[in-house]
């Protein structure tokens, strides 16, 4: 279901017509929202204006732009050019207003570019990183988390939870290193750092790029993945319909992988943000090993040059994205489960 | 409710008894991990008079000399010495002994860990308490902090934070604790929700006991079960954290040995001398990966009802 129409269906557009039963359901999940959608507000207000006051901490930026012979004029100059001459609470109420115009200011690094336009010329990077990242989590956690849990108890439950606690264990940016080191300098299959794609042509390089840096983000989330996916197959192969499934001779595999599984999957939903989260933090790290040119290497580079307009939008940007997509989960989750929304 | 409860005190047979110790003692390698935790912790503590060499001072003719068991490779201008007893795990670019460099290297991360955790625990635990015990608009504010501090990705709060502050062992904790209290009180807050309406809590106030004794009396010592596993699960994923803001250049500042900054070291070196980055990475797996099968037995033992976390 798309978020949209999820949206639409919890509005309440159908419910005021059909019946009255609907009527209240809806209108106890639109409460629901809007206190949801408000708290969202107010946290990303509070994220942008800490990072904004953080920001400033670090230091005058003037100090790195300008050369160590510039005059006062020029101090004056550039400061008004760049609004730093206003008091702070001016300069964050207009970077706020620019946000939600999707200004989001100059950079002072990469001069002349403003501070959306490399975000958006970052982000493909990232996100194929990241969309391939989970596709490698998914294809090795959703397997192994349903065999474990049909087979709790057993060696195999027990090598699938020393895998799992490695994964947790296991910094990734080590991994990273050991990959790169195993498949890039001993075995020299693989290349060590560099942008590839699957969909665009980048000139230089190839989708053997994507590789290392994409397991070495994605096996991060596999020990999470995996152990959700476990305790909700567990949940549910002790359920009423899976004996009854059972009972009626459907063969083992089906009951496991189409019965089983498909009710499974919705728990893991919950914990999309928290993964999401991981493959933000993740993805700073990869990016810094395989110089992978997206949005965490962005920042890196931007704290570096004191660069505060790109660093306060990356990060603004990361929890929004953050903030948001827990929103949606939470607003699918009150629609799917009545229990969520009277608490 | 009769029922269950003599139910409940009923003993259970002898065999099943036997089976779930047996169980027990299966799932948690208590040995090991015991063995794990002592090679990491004494060292840690006794540094000074295990470690070898010194952490920060070593020897550019002993540079990049290979651990002890590697034999002298190469000719002419690329070939590398055989590795000595003298460092048994090698060398690192400047000469420093990497072994001892490690044993160093546990004590700060231990530091870092049981300062920020302690902190983070104590202003969680409060913040917490408060939240569940008084209810209302306390309780929106301070689950509202919670929600933004959960929603700030940590390494880039110490990206920041580490420009604003310049990186240091004050900034390390500062980002550790700021994201860390939140887990304590979202949690403490929940258990403190159920404790508040049970009779005991109603009795207490009945009898005339003020909000603070309630709370510190009554209600804090149900929790410090919960709040021990917490922390103890926690200290792996502080040294992780830990090690990845030093990696980045956002952690602790060179040249302590922070085994994420030996890491990092270890980067640009990994064609030629893989043991720089190799064993301090084995010491982080292996510190984290001991106190996660600690805190699993530790919460299994003291607050079984925590298996979510």
């Amino acid at each position: 279901m798309a978020p949209g129409e999820i949206l639409w269906r919890c509005l309440g557009e159908r419910g005021f017509a059909i019946s009255s039963f609907v009527w209240t359901r809806d209108l106890v999940v639109q409460r629901f929202i809007v206190i949801r959608a408000f708290h969202a507000v107010i946290a990303l207000l509070a994220v942008s204006l800490i990072i904004f006051s953080l920001a400033r901490l670090s230091g005058n930026p003037l100090d790195t732009l300008l050369d160590i012979d510039a005059t006062e004029e020029d101090f004056a100059r550039v400061s008004a050019h760049w609004g730093l001459d206003q008091p702070l609470h001016i300069q964050y109420f207009k970077y706020l207003g620019n946000v939600v115009t999707g200004n989001l200011g100059e950079s002072i690094r990469w001069q002349g570019q403003d501070a959306m336009g490399l975000l958006l010329q970052r982000l493909p990077a990232t996100l194929e990183l990241a969309f391939f990242s989970l596709l490698v989590s998914a294809i090795i956690a959703l397997p192994i988390g349903v065999i474990v849990a049909v087979k709790k108890d057993t060696g195999i439950d027990v090598a699938g939870k020393i895998f799992a606690l490695f994964g947790q264990s296991m910094p990734s940016f080590a991994l990273g290193l050991l990959l790169m080191w195993i498949f890039a300098v001993q075995l020299g299959w693989l290349p060590t750092s560099g942008r590839g794609s699957v969909f665009l042509d980048t000139g230089s390089g190839s989708a053997k790029n994507l590789i290392l840096p994409a397991v070495a983000l994605g096996y991060f989330q596999v020990a999470a993945i995996m152990r959700l996916t476990r305790s909700s197959m567990l949940e549910v192969l002790d359920t009423e319909y899976v004996k009854l499934a059972r009972i009626k001779g459907i063969s083992e595999t089906k009951v496991i992988w189409k019965h089983c599984l498909r009710n499974a999957l919705t728990a893991p939903l919950t914990y999309f943000g928290l993964i999401l989260g991981g493959f933000m933090t993740g993805s700073v790290v990869i990016e810094t090993i395989f110089t992978w040119p997206g949005v965490g290497l962005l920042a890196i580079d931007a704290v570096r040059a004191k660069d505060f307009q790109v660093v306060q939008s990356v990060v603004v940007l990361f929890a929004g994205i953050y903030i948001v997509a827990n929103l949606l989960v939470d607003i699918l989750y009150a629609y799917l489960d009545p229990r969520v929304r009277y608490n | 409710m009769a029922n269950i409860a003599l139910a409940r005190r009923l003993p259970l047979p002898r065999v099943a008894v036997m089976r779930r110790s047996l169980g027990a003692v299966r799932r948690y390698p208590l040995i090991p991990i015991t063995i794990m935790l002592v090679v990491l912790v004494l060292p840690a503590i006794f540094a000074n008079w295990v470690a070898p060499h010194n952490p920060r001072i070593g020897s550019l003719s002993n540079r990049l000399v290979p651990p002890a068991w590697v034999d002298a490779q190469g000719e002419g201008i690329f070939a590398t010495p055989a590795g000595s007893w003298t460092h048994p795990l090698g060398t690192d670019k400047q000469g420093r002994d990497i072994l001892t460099r490690i044993i160093y290297g546990a004590r700060v991360s231990l530091m870092v860990a049981v300062i920020s955790i302690t902190l983070a625990g104590i202003t969680g635990t409060i913040l917490g308490l408060m939240a569940g015990y008084f209810g209302g608009n306390v309780d929106h504010l301070i689950m509202r902090l919670v929600d933004i501090a959960l929603s700030i990705p940590a390494i880039l709060l110490a990206l920041v934070l580490a420009v604003a502050l310049g990186p240091s062992f004050q900034t390390v904790i500062i980002v550790i604790v700021s994201i860390f209290w939140s887990r304590y009180a979202r949690l403490v807050r929940g258990e403190t929700l159920s404790l508040k309406h049970q009779d005991f809590v109603a009795r207490a106030r009945v009898a005339g006991a003020s909000n603070t004794r309630i709370i510190a009396r009554h209600i804090f010592p149900n929790l410090v079960n919960t709040i021990i596993v917490l922390a103890t699960l926690e200290v792996g994923q502080v040294i992780l954290l830990e090690a990845t803001l030093s990696f980045l250049g956002a952690g602790l500042p060179r040249p302590t040995p922070a085994w994420g900054l030996m890491v990092a070291s270890g980067r640009e070196l990994i064609v030629t001398a893989w043991w720089v980055a190799a064993f301090p990475g084995l010491a982080i797996v292996l510190a984290v990966l001991s106190m996660n099968l600690f805190g699993d037995w530790l919460r299994d033992r003291l607050d079984p009802k925590l298996r979510n976390l």
